[in-house]
């Protein structure tokens, strides 16, 4: 199969603009088939990739263009995509070769003429493309047509208004019933590339189109029919017929090779079922979803991520898919961790009375490999699923006091973060392992399990004799610990006080605690907590008791669940970077139009209770920044920086995100200088990844917090992470 | 969209005006000098970075958009295949020696804007060689022809392909993954096929293709035992999904060469080919001691080839005395383990390992995973899944007569693991 050895590594060599000059005009004479052409400017092509500048060789290139070698052409184009846009007053010169390359009886080379123009996007070029894209998207040669369609999606990104005034937009639309399928995928490609913007033109499909769509799906390249099968979102069924019919349609894209078209299959098959009504034919569609998800898994480990990741919001939404196939996401012990990782989380939501035990057993293995990040997440599972499965309790709390055993202090204090939840959720049945836990109060040194260990101290103060000894040990460093653990440790004084009100140590330590919160500690929290529990004390002891003491709500695993209506919402973005994180696109990325059920008829009468309306964001962000009274707070949150990001379409940046840009743009453009822009950005990075709990900040809600995150985008406004977002709004500017 | 492999960039496509060419040094302070990655997408701000590593190269795309990221992967992998197809190997020499090459397949035919095109390789040699085409004139017949074929309905083959003997080769490839657990349940024992077809047939022949797979089994001939359940396949574009749903039959237009039809699962009924039992005992704590057998569990006529074994040893390991019957065994430090060679096992056949493992004493025990061993082994003519190939029909319009050949192979790589427990003999 394979083809002789290209040997052109050793134009990877940097090279002077002079030398290559001197080379190409030498060439211009006595240059046998073009041979030394050939050779300097694939010596330009890998200095361009290395990163050296070439465009002073702007015009010794671009004569070359003339040259009859389809190879050197390829070349000289690919340059003039490099650096057209920067020299905007020398570009005319080459509008006449493109022209007539645009007329060449060869549609490879109008295809590539074409091409390479929407690539430059300079008034002057768009000009002369303009006139030949009509043209060209009815070339005779379906080539011409396909390559065409995506250059209107090119010129429209270049300027919107323009293209919809050329009248492109109705063009591509006509496309649709193109007879060649490659044309039809493309031009579905460009529309909805449009119609993803939050600037561009509302891209919906009929019934008719949509079916005629979904009859070309057979003869498209796999690619083709994920744009295909992306674009049936944009039809909206009216009735249920409509979404059903269409539904059994695609069920055997299901069946695809390429798990791209799997996924987006996937995607459209739950985004019908919501206007469906035939219950066979949805369980169906979920009995027939499962597999193919499953055989996704013996993918590449990036695509097994990819899907792993969606799997968890699929079986949230429709838990009948792969209810019975918990095994197949056990780990193997060479899996990649974020492999791992993702495959935990699935096993734990699939757990069930049934398969609990060897869901367990599974989960004991892991808490013995090596991954520090992946054992905290199984012993913190086991806990979860002795609170989810009733069942089991019993058998998980046993294998949780087998792992306190080893004394590992991770394990340690992973277990006792979990057996705090279990000891509310199930109270008065497992509190004799407290002695266990007690012993191990020397080998907690995290926040988050200190602070679990001292609510169980002070819950349990009643039951645990030397409770005082051990919380006055604990408050001995009381100023130096952080405030969660603060406030932990004065909730559960005052606890202890309430039951041993008659012990002379309980009250000097929580008059100690109370002083030290109301006086010492700036945070405002603490102090108030301090002044309410004081005052109570004070004020009515019996009626403090019954305050602290109350009736807790029991724990249960229905807050780890996603809501209903984001979950609907979620799935619209099946298989792209949304199902990764587990967010809607808009909020972590610029000019990305959110997407929503749209209510009609046919809409089901549950989702349609749970139904999330969408506004396009048009206008510009109304937020008002307040100064709260009171002192000010050391860490800058400016809460106007995420809805400003959000909002600053290129065409719109300015006002305070270039003053932040400048700071950029004027340091020098050499490497150094953007290190240390990076270098900042580091910093942050390995912080946030290096204690992966550190955004845990509550026992249940912090689980969902524990997953992939986009760094930086999305998560309040830490204004340096955001340093790449920086850097796009630099680019920009330095473009126009 | 932009795409540049390697430690130093090797290429770089950049298909969106957004990006400069610096967002490559983003990546690599982020990822390739990170030593700790723990995730193949990377989102700073609203800037993706999707990466597969291949070799000692980083193929990376980088994307503003919600990006379908199944589609941005499989096209990472489409790459490489392509890459792999045209110059054999990927790796930094190769594709540096390739440049041109590659820019002008990833630039003009595969990608345009970001949106893959046409990846199908046979088609992309038709064009794009490593010779040089002199253009125009000449060459317009021939480019529509091309072009054609790039946009047509059946973009992966060319209708003028012409042999002498018309042959098809199929290879059904099936990889055991087992999961045992050290009391010897087994977890979980699946199969991945695959099956592979080189076809060498002149015209645009119609193929037909027959397993004995359960269903169409159950709905034809009633009664026939040995039929399989497969739980899911998954087919080569050119098989007609439609048809298949319908009435489960493989039907398509191959493309020339050599490509990949379908791939299946199957979970029910797994033979597995090797037996093994591990015994492993920790006598006080100094030494381990192993013994380990194998055994076929397959046909006495068949045999499994290349088996090694992996038995992991403690971290703090000093020596390891082997004793086998049969292959060669050796301690290998790096990797904290027994690597046991057996070049072949006949069905039925019993092979035994003993060993102990000296240990150092360490006052701190640490961490140890305490890995399973894994084996890998090859046994032709033997499908751990059952499936056998019932037929395979060619239709052509010149009705020539075909000649096809079936091979079976069952391996495992990296799949096959059992896990061990320790017995504690302390105090011996």
């Amino acid at each position: 199969m394979s083809t002789q050895q290209g040997q052109d590594a050793k134009f990877f060599q940097r090279g002077k603009i002079e030398e290559f000059r001197a080379e190409l005009q030498a060439a211009e004479s006595k240059d046998k088939k073009y041979q030394k052409r050939k050779t300097v400017l694939k010596k330009i092509v890998a200095n361009i990739t290395m990163g050296n500048d070439m465009s002073p060789l702007f015009h010794d290139v671009i004569q070359c263009i003339g040259t009859p070698l389809l190879e050197i052409k390829k070349m000289v184009y690919l340059y003039l995509v490099s650096y057209g846009r920067s020299k905007p007053d020398q570009i005319h010169m080459v509008i006449p070769s493109f022209l007539q390359d645009c007329n060449d009886r060869n549609p490879l080379i109008r295809a590539l003429a074409i091409r390479t123009m929407a690539y430059i996007p300079i008034p002057v070029v768009t000009e002369a493309l303009s006139d030949q894209l009509r043209h060209c998207i009815k070339d005779r040669d379906p080539y011409v047509r396909k390559t065409a369609a995506i250059c209107v999606a090119k010129i429209y990104v270049a300027d919107a208004r323009k293209a919809e005034r050329a009248g492109f937009v109705e063009m591509l639309r006509d496309m649709l019933l193109d007879s060649n399928a490659t044309v039809v995928a493309n031009a579905v490609a460009a529309l909805s590339e449009i119609g993803d913007r939050q600037d561009g033109v509302i891209f919906r499909l009929n019934l008719t189109v949509a079916n005629k769509l979904i009859a070309s799906l057979g003869e498209s390249s796999e690619w083709g029919q994920i744009y295909i099968l992306d674009s049936l979102l944009r039809f909206v069924p009216e009735e249920h017929s409509e979404a059903e019919m269409m539904g059994e349609r695609i069920i055997v894209q299901l069946q695809h090779a390429n798990s791209a078209v799997v996924l987006t299959a996937v995607k459209v098959l739950l985004y019908l079922m919501n206007y469906m009504e035939n219950r066979r034919l949805i369980e169906h569609i979920c009995k027939k979803m499962g597999p193919p998800l499953v055989a996704l898994l013996s993918s590449g480990p990036e695509v097994q991520y990819v899907t792993l990741r969606n799997i968890l919001l699929i079986i949230q939404r429709r838990p009948t898919v792969l209810k019975n196939d918990v095994k197949v996401f056990f780990c193997k012990y060479n899996d990649p961790i974020y492999v791992k990782l993702a495959k935990l989380e699935i096993m734990y939501r699939l757990a069930r009375e049934e398969n609990a035990q060897e869901v367990l057993t599974e989960l004991e293995e892991y808490a013995s490999e090596v991954d520090i990040d992946f054992v905290r997440k199984s012993v913190r599972s086991i806990g979860r699923l002795a609170i989810k499965v009733e069942a089991a309790a019993d058998n998980c709390i046993q294998s949780l006091l087998t792992l306190i055993e080893t004394k590992v202090t991770y394990v340690v204090q992973e277990a006792v973060i979990v057996i705090k939840d279990i000891f509310r959720r199930y109270p008065g049945k497992y509190e004799g392992i407290i002695p266990t836990l007690c012993e191990n109060l020397d080998a907690l040194d995290e926040p988050e399990s200190k602070a679990a260990m001292i609510w169980i101290l002070g819950q349990f103060a009643n039951r645990i004799d030397n409770a005082d000894e051990l919380l006055d040990d604990l408050v001995y460093n009381f100023l130096d610990e952080s405030t969660e653990v603060q406030l932990a440790l004065l909730t559960a004084t005052v606890k202890l006080f309430v039951y041993k009100s008659t012990s002379e140590t309980a009250k000097a330590l929580v008059h100690k605690v109370l002083k030290w919160a109301t006086e010492e500690i700036d945070n405002p929290d603490l102090r108030d907590r301090g002044f309410i529990y004081w005052r109570m004390l004070a004020v009515n002891p019996t009626l403090a008791q019954e305050i602290v003491l109350a009736q807790k709500p029991a724990i249960t695993t229905d807050s780890d669940r996603m809501d209903r209506g984001a979950l609907d919402q979620l799935l619209l973005h099946t298989g792209t970077l949304g199902s990764i994180y587990h967010k809607n696109p808009e909020t972590f990325i610029r000019n990305a139009a959110g997407r929503a059920l749209v209510d009609t008829p046919a809409l089901n009468p549950s989702s349609k209770a749970v139904l999330i309306t969408l506004s396009r964001p048009h206008l510009p962000p109304t937020t008002v920044t307040v100064q709260g009274p009171g002192p000010i707070e050391p860490t800058p949150v400016p809460s106007a920086e995420p809805s400003k990001s959000m909002t600053s379409a290129p065409s719109e940046v300015g006002g305070q995100g270039l003053l932040d840009v400048d700071d950029v743009v004027t340091r020098p453009d050499s490497y150094d200088g953007e290190a240390d822009v990076d270098g900042e950005d580091e910093d942050e990075v390995p912080r946030k990844a290096g204690d992966p709990y550190a955004n845990l900040d509550n026992a249940f809600g912090g689980y969902l917090a524990d997953k992939p995150q986009p760094i930086g985008g999305g998560r309040g406004g830490n204004t340096n992470v955001d340093d790449l977002l920086l850097w796009g709004t630099a680019i920009n500017t330095q473009l126009r | 969209i932009v795409f540049h492999p390697g430690e130093q960039v090797l290429i770089s496509r950049l298909y969106r005006t957004d990006f400069k060419r610096s967002i490559a040094d983003v990546f690599r302070i982020q990822v390739i000098s990170n030593s700790d990655v723990r995730s193949p997408i990377i989102t700073l701000g609203s800037t993706s970075f999707f990466h597969v590593r291949v070799n000692n190269l980083y193929v990376v795309a980088v994307t503003k958009t919600n990006a379908n990221a199944a589609l941005v992967f499989e096209y990472c992998y489409r790459l490489i295949s392509i890459a792999k197809s045209y110059f054999g190997k990927v790796d930094e020499e190769a594709v540096k020696n390739n440049f041109v090459l590659i820019y002008e397949l990833i630039d003009v035919e595969i990608n345009d804007f970001g949106y893959p095109q046409n990846s199908e390789i046979d088609t992309l040699k038709s064009y794009i060689t490593t010779e040089s085409i002199m253009s125009s004139a000449y060459a317009a017949e021939e480019s529509s022809k091309i072009t054609s074929q790039a946009t047509g309905a059946t973009s992966w083959r060319r209708g003028d392909v012409k042999y002498k003997k018309n042959e098809a080769f199929v290879d059904v490839v099936e990889t055991v993954n087992l999961s045992m657990s050290a009391k010897g349940t087994v977890l979980r024992a699946d199969v991945d096929g695959h099956i592979q077809m080189r076809a060498y047939l002149s015209g645009t022949p119609e193929c037909k293709f027959g397993l004995n797979d359960k269903l169409v089994i159950d709905k034809n001939e009633r009664g026939v035992g040995d039929a399989v359940e497969l739980d899911d396949c998954r087919f080569h574009q050119c098989v007609r999904l439609t048809e298949f749903d319908a009435s489960r039959t493989i039907s398509f237009i191959p493309p020339d060469g050599e490509f990949e039809l379908m791939r299946y699962r199957c979970t029910s009924n797994v033979k597995l080919p090797l037996r093994i039992i591990p015994t492993v005992t920790e006598i006080g704590t100094t030494q381990v001691s192993y013994t380990v057998t194998v055994k076929g569990n397959f046909g006495v006529k068949l045999s499994a080839t290349n088996v090694v074994l992996k038995i992991p040893t403690p971290l703090n390991t000093t020596t390891v005395d082997c004793k086998v019957a049969n292959g060669k065994a050796k301690y290998v430090p790096a990797e904290n383990v027994v690597v046991w060679k057996i070049p072949r096992i006949q069905g039925g056949q019993e092979c035994t390992f003993t060993a102990t493992a000296e240990l150092t004493s360490t006052t701190l025990r640490q961490v140890w995973a305490r890995p399973p061993i894994d084996v890998d082994f090859q046994v032709l003519m033997f499908t751990a899944s059952g499936l056998i190939v019932r037929f395979l029909k060619v239709f052509e319009k010149s009705n020539y007569h075909s000649i096809k050949w079936v091979r079976y192979l069952t391996k495992a790589s990296g799949s096959y693991q059992i896990r061990v427990s320790f017995g504690f003999l302390i105090g011996f």
